[in-house]
């Protein structure tokens, strides 16, 4: 159970809200940029806890979140953010969220410290609470040691953690992050990773995290959306996304591949053979029956099976398939 | 397990009321100002005048020799006129780097996802250089008056001239108005503090210059609507019931200051936003 700080309790939540809802739903949202569509009648909702935003540059996902945020006004559509209308309630849904941007951002002259209770009292935390937050969150991104420092000196791993503690200091029920592996070399993305990972599984902060990198998606998030021109192209837990994982398996064999592939279909299992003559094949069932099934049908046949392979399916297959690369 | 987890924790205490963050910001602003050591300099040297000034009451006050040096209504006038010197050098100082920095770390974008509105920054930052303005405009010559008092030992000369304390606060917030909506503007436009003093003080100079020229050849001065400064004098002085400089209507010179303003503020509507987009 976390220490209440000073002050006068307040609910973290809206009353209203209830938190088994989404945290974000929009309703058919278009945005325009002169004569280009950024957004084309995106319905989508945001589940509590991690939610990927997946999408190639230029599918809107940035303008999504900056829409989000009330920064850009939706030519058509309704947007909620934990239970507040966008379009209503601005402040209040900025004042409950925390939104760590894609690009270098910091306020000028100011050492760490200052920046992020700076950041603390602009949410509305009174001075002492905002300095003791910014200490804590700052040690907690890993900066403690260097928060007295300025932030124009900071290296770009320093600056992505920074926008983080910003974004984290007055503890927000929903973090939006915008491409937060940027530019961070691989220890650095590790952590940053694993803090994320933490905030949205261990300590109970619901995120959106925008990125076209899915392995972060993938590392971090539970659930994805996944963007391309504009429009959602596929939502849902990663992984049903994916389906059931070991059902599919890549198979080469000695012997005549096409008796092989027929007998595999007599038997009802879905099969396909690709370019350098592996088949895949669909194994209904558990994970450990694929294997046995395989062997025991080859050795029926008289095929001798060289090569078997689960094929895992990742994010990226989602993806691919969403976008229509596949 | 640890009997203090250094972590992230749950915030559960108070947060203050949305529409105060302005509050804030101009804060934050005076004090990054006031820990300048060139500041305070500029700020000694600006009140210069003022201890000039206040020599000068003592002095017409308690000696019957120097009584010529008494303070009129006009002395006040003429002091406003002076720190207009003091007004555009704060203002650069100050103002520069106002939203101009913050343009150039990308900072509007952490302040707007903040519960912010454009409005509040505007008036936050505006609120900072109004504060510098004020102290070296209104401020001193207010304590001016008041010395005045003190000296004299009497309200006799406040009687007399009433008018003062309405008139010293109409064209101090004239100046400072002008001159911080203008510099904001200007601010707004660029991500570079240096190019906006550049920016700054070349409108100040062109258009009095334009003026000058103007005057010189038609031989008439009802071109001072061009020049800022010199429609701020032609305004002080028919706030101070003093002869016009010019041959400028004050319709005409309430017209520029509104426009200017006005202007002001629908550059500081289109620039200030949290992203930029390129149509």
């Amino acid at each position: 159970m976390p220490e209440p700080q000073s002050g006068v309790e307040v609910p973290l939540t809206p009353s209203f809200w209830d938190p088994s809802t989404p945290v974000v739903v929009c309703q058919q949202v278009s945005v325009r940029y002169g004569k280009n569509w950024a957004l084309q009648d995106v319905t989508a909702e945001f589940h509590p806890g991690a939610v990927g935003l997946l999408g190639p540059n230029g599918a809107g996902k940035s303008t999504l979140i900056k829409t989000l945020l009330g920064f850009v006004k939706p030519d058509k559509g309704r947007m909620t953010v934990i239970g507040m209308d966008v379009a209503v309630q601005p402040l209040d849904i900025r004042a409950r969220i925390g939104y760590m941007p894609e690009s270098d951002a910091h306020i000028p002259g100011m050492n760490a410290v200052s920046f992020v209770a700076y950041c603390g009292q602009l949410s509305g935390l009174p001075v002492a609470d905002a300095m003791q937050r910014a200490h804590e969150v700052l040690y907690y991104v890993g900066l403690g040691e260097a928060r007295y420092r300025n932030v124009e000196t900071y290296s770009t791993g320093m600056k992505q953690r920074i926008k983080l503690a910003q974004a984290l200091v007055h503890d927000p029920d929903l973090l939006f992050l915008d491409e937060p592996t940027n530019g961070m070399d691989p220890k650095g993305r590790d952590e940053m990773l694993e803090l994320i990972r933490d905030l949205a599984h261990n300590k109970g902060v619901n995120l959106i995290l925008s990125s076209h990198l899915l392995p972060d998606v993938e590392f971090t998030c539970d659930r994805v959306v996944v963007m391309d021109k504009g429009s959602i192209a596929a939502a849902g837990p990663i992984e049903a996304l994916k389906g059931p994982a070991g059902r599919v398996y890549e198979l080469r064999i000695k012997g005549d591949n096409g008796a092989f592939t027929a007998v595999l279909r007599r038997e009802g299992y879905e099969c396909h053979d690709t370019d350098d003559d592996v088949m895949r094949v669909f194994v209904p069932g558990t994970l450990d029956e694929g294997p046995r099934v395989l062997f025991q049908l080859a050795a029926r046949e008289g095929a001798q099976i060289r090569h078997l392979r689960p094929s895992v399916p990742t994010l990226e297959d989602v993806f691919a398939r969403a976008v229509g690369e596949v | 397990m640890p009997i203090h987890d250094q972590g992230y924790r749950r915030y559960l205490g108070s947060r203050g009321a949305i529409g105060k963050s302005w509050q804030v910001i101009t804060r934050a602003g005076i004090r990054t100002v006031l820990s300048k050591r060139s500041f305070i300099a500029l700020m000694l040297l600006a009140w210069s005048p003022f201890v000039v000034r206040a020599v000068q009451v003592y002095v017409a006050s308690n000696f019957q020799q120097a009584s010529f040096l008494a303070p009129k209504a006009e002395t006040f006038r003429e002091f406003l006129g002076q720190q207009g010197l003091f007004v555009f050098f704060v203002t650069i100082y100050i103002g520069a780097g106002l939203i101009a920095n913050d343009r150039r770390a990308n900072a509007l974008q952490v302040y707007l996802s903040k519960p912010l509105t454009r409005a509040e920054y505007v008036a936050g930052k505006l609120a900072i250089l109004f504060f510098f303005l004020v102290s070296v405009t209104w401020l001193p010559a207010i304590m001016l008056l008041l010395v005045q008092i003190m000296f004299a030992g009497s309200l006799g000369f406040l009687r007399q001239n009433i008018f003062l304390i309405p008139a010293i606060t109409l064209f101090s917030l004239l100046q400072v108005l002008v001159a911080s909506m203008t510099m904001l503007a200007l601010s707004s436009m660029s991500k570079s503090s240096r190019f906006v003093g550049v920016m700054y003080a070349g409108l100040i100079f062109f258009t009095a210059a334009m003026f000058q020229a103007l005057r010189g050849i038609t031989g008439r001065s009802s071109f001072a609507w061009l020049s800022p400064t010199d429609t701020l004098e032609q305004l002080g002085n028919y706030v101070f019931r003093l002869d016009p400089v010019y041959d400028l209507h004050p319709a005409v010179a309430v017209l520029t200051v509104v426009t200017l303003v006005a202007g002001s503020a629908w550059i500081l509507e289109r620039r200030v936003r949290g992203i930029e987009v390129v149509q």
